[in-house]
């Protein structure tokens, strides 16, 4: 769930509220860092770190309830911007750099299941389990 | 307070895949189109947060032939070969219309990759090509109801914005529903929206459902966040004494998951990720960053520590049901709404087995654009009648049958998760565990209907709970009719195909549900039979 946001980051823009399809933010009166009003409804879907241009915002991996992070150790970590990197987001239009390795998820998923169908088929023939 | 009125030819309804290509499909026709969306077009809804791969055939007779014989085997005769040959053919020729919004790469073998495509970065080149196209955008404007006219056809939608906070009114002359599936609140990635919203006011307006009892499907993830299952596939499995479980490889689809759930309900269940292939491993993250992200923040390694696992239910979404379409131009039974995506049954390709992955994503595609072409022709034809008098069908949580009182609506969720997706009642359907549902989410849906009506933002949350409730509702009531096995539709009492049973199931209703097989369309059973 969305755990922080960094004051000291956020430009104000709001770019999260818009991003975040499920209306966990309310903007800010004076527009400073944006509000988490509605921590019940994050999916931890990673879309408000994706569309924040500051890197500002922090997203915890446990969708099941609030956590509590040590800011200035999420600083430290580097993970702060970790998805917008991971993603080459903003990539300038005709760089084909963000998507070079995407063709391969199909091959690595059904290869993935073979392994998975090559193991369980010679473990019965072996008849190590019943 | 002032809220926003507008008037347009053509109302797309959903934020999703299907629904901007709808937009797309209707703003080439030339029409005014306006969406609206509950969150953002970019990032609502499950494609945002995947990777759709796309039925993906090259038009040569041969192979199409082939790809859709593969699909028919596993379709148990709900299917129609025609939608099959209508959603290869408009998939293969889209795509390559976004090359320049979507930064498409080659596929190691030097020709471009088409075929499957990252969600974030899809969504957000279906947006800048749908703004191109002239279509209104109107972000966090879920629609909470229809509007027909006095001869009960579609006037448009009214619905709350949530940022503005006020109320909107939209008059159209055709609306495409395109709100997605229905995944009962299960946490799946990017479901938290899919509640079923379209199926919902798509029946107030007089719409059916088909295809409702074909909603058992689960995802592993790990048990702290839904994610995408690429790193999965070769998955070993432990029990909590770290003694080996004999899981059927995923390929086994049902008995793959049964096992997993059955494990489940005896204690806790642990993924080892260590036989993975060897090459996936360094590039993980340059393919799926968002499945990284849970482990790395956690301190986890994917590929090296044991992990708990979970199953998270998919519903509709990657089941086959939804609105019921009764034309070429997926027209529902009611007049100038049509449904596209997963708001639709995706029967008509896929009968009775899942779509999900590639089918489920060309027939988003390409319903999207049907639908929203359709749509567009019927503004052109017959316009606007912006000036005759339309109602709001929206009934529970807007409108209660009785004086109005509080409602505990997450008691009413808890029910639906309960129902819908507790293992033991999902894999393991009886007439009496089904019956006993069917009891619960009655009285949960006759205290929303009686009771509850909510104000201001609590609209969105109080139609999102009821279109939960009517939506399991719905399966429900189908799983039951349906006394057989046939594809996602397992019942441990019934674990046969029927003899008459390759027939659609349409289900419907309000206070009172009821259900029918669909005279079987004779343009598809001929079209079998001549093949």
């Amino acid at each position: 769930m969305i755990a922080h946001i960094f004051a000291d980051l956020c430009n104000g823009c709001q770019a999260c509220v818009s991003a975040c399809p499920t209306h966990v933010l309310d903007r800010a009166a004076q527009g400073g860092p944006p509000v988490i009003a509605r921590l019940d409804q994050c999916q931890t879907c990673f879309m408000c770190e994706l569309y924040c241009p500051q890197d500002a915002i922090f997203v915890g991996p446990d969708q099941t309830g609030p956590e509590v992070i040590d800011p200035s150790a999420i600083k430290a970590s580097g993970l702060l911007g970790q998805m917008r990197r991971d993603h080459i987001w903003d990539a300038p239009p005709g760089d084909l750099a963000p998507l070079s390795e995407y063709w391969q998820l199909g091959p690595y998923l059904m290869g993935g299941a073979q392994i998975a169908a090559e193991r369980y088929a010679r473990r019965h023939a072996q008849g190590e389990t019943k | 307070m002032d809220g926003l009125d507008l008037e347009t030819d053509v109302l797309i309804i959903g934020g999703g895949m299907a629904a901007a290509w709808a937009a797309i499909g209707a703003a080439r026709e030339g029409a005014e189109v306006v969406l609206v969306d509950k969150g953002f077009v970019g990032s609502s809804g499950v494609t945002a947060t995947a990777g759709p791969g796309h039925w993906w055939v090259p038009p040569d007779p041969g192979l199409r032939a082939a790809a859709i014989e593969k699909r028919r085997q596993s379709a148990f005769g709900l299917a129609e070969k025609a939608w099959a040959e209508r959603v290869l053919d408009l998939t293969w020729r889209s795509l390559p219309q976004l090359a320049a919004y979507y930064p498409f790469s080659r596929d190691g073998k030097g020709q471009t990759y088409y075929a499957g495509v990252r969600g974030p970065e899809y969504m957000r080149a279906l947006r800048r090509y749908a703004i191109d196209l002239g279509v209104r955008v109107l972000d966090h404007h879920p629609a909470l109801e229809l509007l027909t006219h006095r001869d009960g056809s579609v006037a448009g939608a009214a619905g709350y914005a949530r940022l503005e906070r006020r109320p909107w009114t939209i008059r159209a002359a055709a609306c495409v529903l395109a709100t997605g599936g229905c995944a009962f609140r299960s946490g799946l990635i990017g479901s938290h929206t899919n509640t079923g919203d379209g199926y919902l006011m798509g029946a107030e307006a007089g719409a059916e459902l088909s295809g409702m009892e074909f909603s058992t499907i689960y995802t592993l993830s790990p048990a702290w966040c839904s994610t995408r299952t690429l790193p999965y596939t070769a998955a070993r499995f432990f029990g909590a004494d770290g003694a080996e479980l004999d899981i059927p490889p995923p390929m086994a689809d049902r008995a793959h998951h049964r096992a997993l759930a059955k494990a489940m309900l005896e204690g806790p269940v642990f993924a080892d990720l260590s036989e993975a292939p060897e090459a996936l491993k360094p590039i993980l993250r340059r393919i799926q960053p968002a499945t990284i992200a849970p482990f790395e923040r956690r301190g986890v390694r994917i590929f090296e520590d044991r992990f708990e696992v979970k199953l998270f239910g998919e519903g509709t979404i990657r089941g086959t049901g939804g609105l019921r379409i009764i034309d070429d131009d997926c027209q529902t039974t009611v007049r100038g709404l049509f449904a596209a995506g997963d708001a639709a049954t995706r029967e008509l390709v896929v009968g009775a087995s899942s779509g999900g992955g590639s089918p489920n994503s060309a027939w988003a595609l390409s319903s999207g654009q049907i639908a929203g072409a359709a749509a567009a022709r019927l503004a052109r034809t017959q316009g606007r009648q912006a000036g005759e008098r339309a109602l709001g069908q929206g009934r529970a949580g807007l409108r209660p049958s009785r004086a109005a009182h509080a409602v505990d609506e997450r008691a009413a969720i808890d029910a639906v998760r309960d129902e819908m997706l507790s293992y033991g009642k999902a894999f393991w359907k009886r007439r009496a565990s089904l019956e006993a549902s069917q009891a619960r989410l009655d009285g949960v849906w006759g205290e929303l209907a009686k009771y509850r009506r909510a104000e201001g933002l609590d609209q969105v949350a109080a139609r999102e709970t009821a279109a939960l409730v009517a939506t399991a509702r719905w399966s429900t009531r189908a799983a039951l009719a349906r006394t057989e096995t046939r594809g996602l539709h397992a019942r441990a009492d019934a674990p046969d195909l029927a003899p008459d049973g390759a027939r659609r199931l349409l289900v419907g209703g309000l206070d009172a549900l009821w259900t029918r097989y669909e005279t079987p369309a004779a343009r598809t059973l001929l079209a079998e039979a001549a093949a």
